[in-house]
């Protein structure tokens, strides 16, 4: 089962540091395959348990990304990966 | 020989004067070849990084009692890519489809991320490209059976280099380092933050010229302006050292008594100490004249984490910080999480009311694995050192008791594993509860001591959530009932001859220092910036003078009153 979602990164360092490094975590815990595309700079699906992959999507504040997982748990990942960058990587502000 | 000024990017304000170390770093030459057993290539890479993990987690402790948290958590970030799943897939792709060697293959597979990050053409990402060079080094030194680099200084010099690394400057000895030099990077490279934590002049960017530093003795190093001046004459030296003398004067100016003991009029002397939660707010404590810790908050060590600090973690990092402070005296205050600020491994449940829940000492009490190893890592690093525990948020006297019998606990197990421990600890507790302000005359029998923590002690006096704008205007700990409760624990603590220290905000107010001051407070502990005022306000009133002042103002009817009061007598 084939699941994604789009969600607009709004944390003021993008997915780079610490919440690069939540997200990856985060997506290492389900089974699924789960990709994440930058499509605000148009970057190639890339894998989400990849901490280097996801740097390399460049993804800034205000960029709009697609997450995508294809797996048993798919639906949760998403809505799981979505939250985390909706609730700002659990941060105030 | 004449001067030459050569012009980089100030990184780290300062000036130093010093001969310059080059600090070379030797780039590992990988070959390339075609092998027959890549099972054996793909198990050496494996082991590689196995170690390579091990390294940095050391690394990272190290760079946590060394420097800070922000350092500790670059090494966490370099494990990380080692444990990228692309980066392995690809590098074991090369040695088992092409059959490559090891070596080869870990250099490809990393070049080629360290290249992608850097085409992106951002500060931060050709950084993050820094951070996996490094980490590639490490492995390869492994691969390759080569022993770590590290440098030792035997004076102090300039290091000078095209970039410094995070592993580069972890060994290095830093009282020894007078400044950083590096031809590559910005201000926000690692260098330059690193030089900021450690109050040391650094100037990034110099370019090729910068070289030109390798062969000279002296140097001038202005991290302000971003000049580095090779060779200068002994005119221009004078010149330099005069105005780091005035610039280290100017930000001295605040801070030239506070060396001094803090003595009232009539010469009745209280401590001034620190409130800390890191080995380096330790260091800062001390430039700001604090005469010891009157609260470490040991939540640092335990928070964004996935599990919690073993024992050994632990008594590295309190080691580290009981050494800066020598003999001086360190109140550490055992965990205080609860559950508004939750640990995952610490498994709280969602409470209704955080601020009434499992927290402090309850939360300890209810783990005591995590508890244990608190204490025990306590009191071995505390050997040797003045080292005094407390305890947050006690109640009753049931709660005192519990504390006491975990740390006999605690004192038992190293006794029977024959470890190095510290035998005389004070004990006491934190006075942050009504209940526990109001029994004060009977806890004082069975503790050392007491600290006022006023912050949660108006809050819960006056009913008012400190985190709720609606109501934080009410927990003012300059309330008639909050002073009368301080009082009324000072009295009790010191008819049966045991001291008291204050380490909430009110400490650090010099608004409220007569009041305390004429309580009869011991200890004032505050945030380092504070102490310089807090010492020279008490230097300015009489014992008898305070004593007048407190009773006027705990006869006051509210807090408002008692600000107005305490303005017309402030300094």
């Amino acid at each position: 089962m084939s699941v994604s979602s789009e969600v607009v990164v709004r944390h003021k360092v993008g997915l780079h540091a610490r919440p690069a490094a939540l997200f990856v975590k985060a997506a290492s815990g389900f089974a699924s395959r789960i990709t994440v595309e930058n499509l605000t700079k148009g970057t190639a699906a890339t894998n989400a348990r990849s901490i280097l992959s996801v740097l390399s999507a460049a993804v800034q504040m205000n960029d709009r990304v697609r997450i995508t997982a294809d797996g048993g748990d798919a639906e949760a990942a998403v809505t799981a990966l979505c939250d985390l960058i909706k609730n700002n990587f659990g941060e105030m502000g | 020989m004449l001067t030459k000024t050569i012009q980089g990017m100030g990184a780290s304000e300062g000036i130093a004067v010093g001969p310059v170390f080059r600090y070379e770093v030797h780039r590992l030459v990988v070959d390339r070849r075609q092998v027959d057993d890549v099972k054996h290539e793909a198990t050496r890479l494996d082991a590689a990084l196995a170690q390579a993990r091990q390294e940095l987690q050391r690394l990272s402790a190290q760079a946590q009692a060394d420097i800070g948290a922000d350092e500790a958590a670059i090494f966490e970030a370099h494990a990380m890519f080692l444990d990228d799943p692309e980066l392995l897939e690809r590098v074991h792709t090369t040695i088992e489809t092409l059959q490559m060697n090891a070596e080869y293959a870990w250099q490809e597979g990393t070049e080629h991320y360290i290249a992608a990050l850097r085409a992106i053409g951002d500060e931060y990402l050709s950084a993050r490209a820094a951070d996996v060079e490094d980490v590639a080094q490490r492995v390869q030194r492994i691969l390759q059976g080569g022993g770590t680099q590290s440098i030792t200084l035997t004076e102090p010099v300039v290091i000078v280099a095209n970039d410094l690394t995070p592993s580069d400057t972890v060994t290095l000895e830093k009282t020894k380092v007078l400044a950083f030099c590096t031809a590559t990077g910005g201000p926000t490279s690692h260098v330059a933050i690193l030089a900021k934590a450690l109050g040391i002049p650094a100037v990034v960017g110099l370019g090729e010229e910068a070289n030109q530093l390798a062969t000279t003795a002296q140097v001038i190093v202005d991290g302000t302006s971003g000049e580095v001046l090779i060779g200068p004459d002994e005119a221009t030296i004078a010149g330099y050292r005069q105005r780091a003398g005035s610039l280290s004067q100017k930000r001295q100016g605040a801070l030239k008594s506070t060396g001094q003991p803090a003595v009232t009029l009539d010469g009745v002397r209280v401590e001034v100490v620190a409130n800390i939660g890191s080995p380096a707010d330790a260091i800062e404590a001390l430039q700001y004249g604090a005469e010891g810790i009157g609260l470490l908050r040991t939540e640092f060590l335990f928070l964004e984490r996935e599990t919690g600090p073993d024992e050994d973690e632990q008594t590295a990092v309190y080691r580290a910080i009981f050494q800066i402070m020598g003999r001086r005296p360190v109140v550490v205050r055992t965990l205080d999480i609860g559950g508004d600020k939750p640990a995952s491994y610490l498994s709280t449940i969602s409470e209704m009311n955080p601020f009434l829940g499992v927290r402090g000492a309850r939360l300890s009490l209810t783990h005591t694995d995590v508890f244990q190893a608190q204490l025990r890592a306590l009191l071995r690093a505390g050997a040797g050192h003045n080292l005094k525990i407390m305890f947050p948020m006690i109640a009753t006297l049931e709660e005192v008791y519990a504390v006491q019998e975990q740390v006999e606990q605690a004192r038992a197990m190293l006794e029977a594993s024959g470890m190095d421990y510290a035998q005389k600890v004070e004990i006491g507790i934190m006075v942050e509860v009504p209940s526990a302000a109001l029994m004060a005359d009977v806890l004082a029998k069975t503790v050392d001591f007491f600290s006022i923590g006023t912050n949660d002690l108006a809050q819960y006096t006056l009913a008012a959530d400190r985190t709720n704008a609606g109501v934080s205007k009410l927990a003012d700990a300059l309330h008639p009932s909050v002073l009368r409760l301080i009082r009324v624990v000072i009295e009790a603590a010191h008819a049966q001859g045991k001291w008291v220290g204050l380490c909430g905000e009110l400490a650090g107010n010099p608004l409220a220092t007569p009041v305390l001051l004429g309580l009869g407070l011991d200890e004032f502990s505050m945030t380092p910036k504070a102490i310089p005022v807090v010492k020279q306000t008490i230097r300015h009133f009489s014992a008898s003078e305070v004593r007048n002042i407190a009773e006027h103002a705990l006869a006051l009817s509210s807090a408002t009153e008692v600000r107005a009061y305490l303005e017309s007598v402030a300094l």
